[in-house]
């Protein structure tokens, strides 16, 4: 079967990413999260399931002469190429010069991160959120986050850590409950019969 | 009670009266969270190294095919193609259990499932070796597939797998204790349904990688998404052919894992050959749709169930049959059968009990274990089928749950001992923080609640290979800068054991827990822990740590006493510093002095070493736990009756995890258990065509919730301070997750009065039983209905018969 090897072909590529430009020569098809992990070493953005389903990629974007972070979007479904009149801000950006930003304090405190392989995506959405809503509601808090899958936590100490980032709330505090000694049974074992083959 | 006025239990108390941070029992932040938190950690897929090759691996599109040959001529031409690898290369056949070795890394002869791997191209990038494998010639000749249980057992003379001695069997178990018959034939009320549940999958956000690399004097190394390093270095050594001290396997950052990862993959062996064969570093990073044919998921079951009551309400009888669909490979399916058994036998006293339970191989991908590996499905069943049972005798079904407890320190039917049991305070928490008895029947028209309780393992009291040698080991060493160094082969799948090792050796040494390095999952540098699996890491390992932090902990105290002239126990170790009556000093100096006097290294060993527990007859060893964990959810669910389409608002969850020993921890592996049993009942299927097709591979196809699925989950911490955990510690990352299923059906039936007996619990499915309750003239109310089964008159013979049991509260003694 023959296989076209045109695709080999690579261009040149600006990226502005965390402050920092990059010129990069990359095949034609390469993506931005690929561009980012590979490329650049920034492998704190994920791929998790390289079609845009997962979130793991998020990064945020603006306009290169715009101010702020931007919103947040897919790297994974965004051509290296078209992220050029971009300024790209990725998990390894998000600290300032003050340190770690509130978001990643919080993650951190609340227990909001377990494997963490969701969580640059999902600091990445919930910092997006913030900048254009300073307090949000839980509603509006799982919206911005509903592109950002999580397997590990159910998602419930997420919300906290965005709402502690937030300055609406403390992280959890309630103390685990006592269980009183119970009385025993006068449970009796059977002698088991066993008709396995 | 401090832990010098009494007896002190196996597993230890805290030592210290008052938390202090970072000891046991703080909410000390994860240690690994910063590395996690600024995009720093180092997962599998994170690695490169020079001069690095990147992997495919060819599937089989055939459910059921003889391959006659393999042609990878083509493909070597191939422009950036490196090596090559077929099966004939590396035949062996392995497995995770000794006893069912019956895969291979590459098909030689035999592709058993649409997706099954045949052929693997190594090349300079991912690209190159993708296209490579178009190249590759297989042929194939094609076989009838066998898709489900019932074409499986009726076509024995078509196999899935040769392992299989009789039919396509994976493993049939059958166990009786007590005349169950006889206790049926007596009971006053019988439920006897049939429930099925759909297989489903871990879908861990990190696919699986595996990076190899041989060094100049051919020792392999293999960084690898798994979470049970030790079996993986085991199998590479024997598929491979060399020595174990040959080879070394690291566990990276670990981006979830569910029991997804806890099979040795193909993966890891290809790259490992390829490595060996190339001499150059190769990696293999599966695609999302890979990681839906490695699968290793809940298996499908269908069980046929009997749950049987005496006329007060107490579980006379459990018959249940199972038949269980497992793929087209073992995985643990050998335990899976034992376990939808075996770990049924609690949080209830059973009168009598018995189970038959038929793993079967399929040409699908191979099932395995997912949390809750075994007795989620059952689980399900029994404690609907209880919901069922107790109606019929007009009992709520929080008492009959209450009225079946078994104790503490007891042994249940089938000779599996229970320490403590902090069941009835789970029960209690969720029915008053879910209101149950002001709230239950006055929701309003298709809301209700439903309430199901569930017991799990922590950790099996037998390795999966027969040895003497401990589950699990530790080294810990004290430098005389302060630095404690503990060195664990246990993994953290991000379930936070790295973190509760930091603690414990505070708890114990009084060192700043962020003064602790773990160095962790490599089986070169550490000693060996079993894995990540069957939620033994905290108690096991936990154990292991305390024990050899005690032995410094008396080193560093006899330094001081010698120094301060005082008696060594009046000597504390407390947040960073050894204090004296006479004085205080740091941490460091107590090291110096305690390193001065051992005149090297301080240093000490502890381990986990394996009870003889569990049952006098053949299989009563699996599902023997050291201790067992305890679980009440309580669900709120509407339903709304034109759609079918149901919402689960919340659920209440009260988990006894023995003593949290980081209560933020326990509350995540609590909150996580309960979202992924939701997800369960709500959307989550492994669905294929009839040709074994996996239908849409991918999280978008597939599904699972995202934030706005998820109900509210309020998690509660029971604490029930086990003799033999470590400080009282028993699991908390899989027993959580049962009682979701079963409590949101039996949240949907107080909602609007239908039984739905098969997952997931699709809208079409909920329409379809409210179409046939109105056909048998049932309402359509919500609250306020079967006031019969409320009242405190007896249930009318109409709804079931049976005298109304006396009221009693508490435990049945």
């Amino acid at each position: 079967m023959p296989v076209s090897t045109g695709h080999r072909r690579k261009t040149l590529v600006r990226l502005l990413v965390n402050g920092e430009e990059h010129t990069l020569a990359v095949p034609v098809q390469r993506t931005l999260l690929e561009a980012l992990r590979y490329e650049l070493g920034l492998t704190g953005s994920k791929q998790g399931c390289d079609k845009g389903d997962c979130g793991a990629c998020t990064v945020l974007a603006r306009p290169r002469h715009g101010s702020g972070r931007g919103e947040a979007i897919l790297s994974c479904i965004t051509l290296a190429q078209d992220a050029q009149d971009l300024a790209i801000t990725t998990i390894e950006g998000l600290a300032g010069p003050q340190g770690l930003d509130p978001l990643q304090r919080a993650f951190a405190d609340c227990g909001a991160l377990q494997c963490g392989f969701c969580q640059p995506g999902m600091m990445l959405s919930a910092r997006a959120l913030l900048d254009r809503c300073p307090r949000p509601d839980r509603l509006q808090i799982q919206e911005a986050l509903s592109g950002n899958l999580c397997r590990c936590t159910g998602y419930t100490k997420i919300y906290e850590a965005v709402e502690v980032a937030a300055g609406v709330r403390e992280p959890a505090s309630r103390a685990p409950v006592r269980s009183e000694r119970a009385a025993a049974s006068d449970q009796v074992a059977h002698a088991p019969k066993e008709i396995a083959p | 009670m401090s832990a010098t006025d009494a007896p002190k239990p196996p597993g230890g108390t805290r030592r210290h009266p008052v938390h202090e941070p970072g000891n046991v029992g703080a909410r000390f932040p994860k240690v690994d969270g910063a590395g996690k938190a600024d995009g720093s950690g180092i997962y599998a897929d994170d690695i490169r190294l020079p001069r690095m090759l990147h992997a495919k691996i060819l599937r089989s599109p055939h459910a059921n095919a003889r391959i006659r040959g393999i042609d990878v001529s083509e493909a070597e031409k191939y422009p950036g193609v490196v090596a090559t690898l077929v099966g004939g290369e590396m035949p062996a056949k392995y497995g995770v259990i000794p006893w069912t070795h019956d895969e291979q890394a590459l098909a030689t002869d035999h592709a058993r499932f649409v997706g099954d791997e045949v052929a693997c191209v190594a090349a300079v990038d991912e690209r190159a070796a993708e296209e490579a494998l178009r190249l590759v010639r297989v042929d194939y000749e094609p076989l009838p597939a066998l898709l489900t249980v019932e074409d499986a057992l009726a076509h024995p003379e078509i196999k899935v797998n040769e392992r299989a001695k009789v039919g396509n069997v994976t493993k049939h178990v059958e166990l009786e204790f007590g005349p169950v018959d006889e206790a049926l034939a007596g009971a006053a009320a019988v439920c006897h349904q049939v429930y099925q549940y759909a297989g489903s999958t871990h879908a861990p956000i990190e696919p699986h990688c595996a990076v190899a690399r041989v060094d100049g004097d051919g020792n392999l190394t293999v960084w690898s998404s798994t979470q049970i390093p030790h079996y993986v270095q085991r199998e590479l050594s024997r598929v491979l052919g060399l020595p174990q001290s040959k080879v070394r396997v690291i566990q990276p950052l670990l981006g979830g894992a569910f029991g997804g990862k806890s099979d040795p993959f193909s993966l890891e062996f290809c790259a490992a050959k390829l490595a060996m064969k190339t001499g150059r570093p190769v990696k293999i990073l599966f695609t999302r749709e890979e990681v839906f044919y490695a699968h290793r998921g809940r298996h499908p079951m269908r069980m046929d169930v009997k749950v049987a009551l005496d006329r007060d309400g107490r579980i006379a009888a459990v018959d249940n049959h199972i038949h269980i669909d497992g793929g087209a490979y073992a995985s643990f399916g050998l335990v899976t059968a034992y376990y939808a058994g075996q770990l049924l036998t609690g949080p209830y006293r059973f009168g009598t009990y018995r189970f038959d339970s038929t793993r079967v191989y399929t040409n699908k991908p191979p099932c395995g274990p997912k949390r809750g590996h075994g007795s989620v499905q059952p689980r399900f069943a029994f404690e609907v089928a209880l919901d069922e049972a107790a109606e019929k005798l007009g009992l709520d079904p929080i008492e009959v749950r209450r009225r079946n407890f078994i104790g503490e320190h007891v042994e249940t039917v089938n000779g599996q001992r229970i320490t403590s049991n902090g069941f009835l305070k789970c029960l209690d928490l969720v029915e008053e923080a879910s209101g149950w008895k002001e709230r239950r029947g006055k929701l309003g028209r298709g809301r209700g609640l439903g309430v199901a309780g569930s017991m799990y393992i922590s950790g099996t009291a037998y390795p999966v290979y027969p040895n003497e040698m401990p589950q699990s080991g530790v080294l810990v060493k004290l430098d005389r800068s302060g630095r404690v160094t503990v060195y664990s082969g246990a993994s953290d799948i991000g379930q936070g054991v790295n973190t509760l090792l930091c603690q414990i050796c505070a708890e114990e040494m009084g060192c700043d827990p962020r003064d602790v390095t773990v160095v962790a999952a490599d089986t070169d540098l550490t000693p060996v822990d079993l894995g990540a699996y069957s939620s033994r890491v905290t108690f096991m390992v936990g154990l292991a740590l305390r024990e050899a932090c005690e032995k410094l902990a008396d080193k560093l105290r006899a330094a001081v006493a010698a120094k301060m002239g005082c008696a060594p126990a009046d000597v504390r170790l407390e947040l960073g510093t050894a204090g004296a009556p006479q004085g205080a000093m740091s941490f460091a100096e107590a090291s110096q002095l305690a390193e001065a006097a051992e005149g090297a290294t301080l240093a000490a060993t502890g381990g986990y070493r394996t009870k003889k527990l569990g049952g006098n007859y053949r299989g009563g060893t699996i599902g023997a736990s050291p201790a067992y964990s305890f679980t009440a959810h309580v669900a709120e669910v509407e339903v709304d009756e034109e759609t079918g389409i149901w919402t689960v608002h919340r659920i209440w969850a009260a988990h006894d995890c023995g003593k949290a020993l980081n209560p933020t921890l326990v509350e995540g592996q609590i909150e996580g258990s309960v979202y992924m049993g939701a997800a369960e009942a709500q959307m989550e299927e492994m669905v294929y065509d009839r040709r074994g097709l996996l239908f849409g591979p991918s999280l978008l196809d597939y599904r699972i919730p995202t934030s706005l699925d998820t109900p509210e989950i309020d998690a509660r911490i029971v604490e029930s301070e086990d003799p033999n955990g470590p400080y009282g510690a028993k699991e908390a990352g899989e027993g959580p997750l049962h009682p979701a299923i079963p409590a949101i059906a039996n949240a949907i039936h107080d909602a609007c009065g239908i039984r739905i007996r098969q997952l997931p619990f699709y809208p079409h499915r909920i329409l379809q039983l409210l179409r046939e309750r109105d056909a048998r003239g049932g309402t359509a109310t919500g609250g306020g209905r079967r006031p019969q089964q409320r009242s405190e008159e007896p249930a009318s013979p109409a709804t079931g018969g049976g005298r109304r049991p006396q009221q009693r509260s508490g435990p049945v003694a």
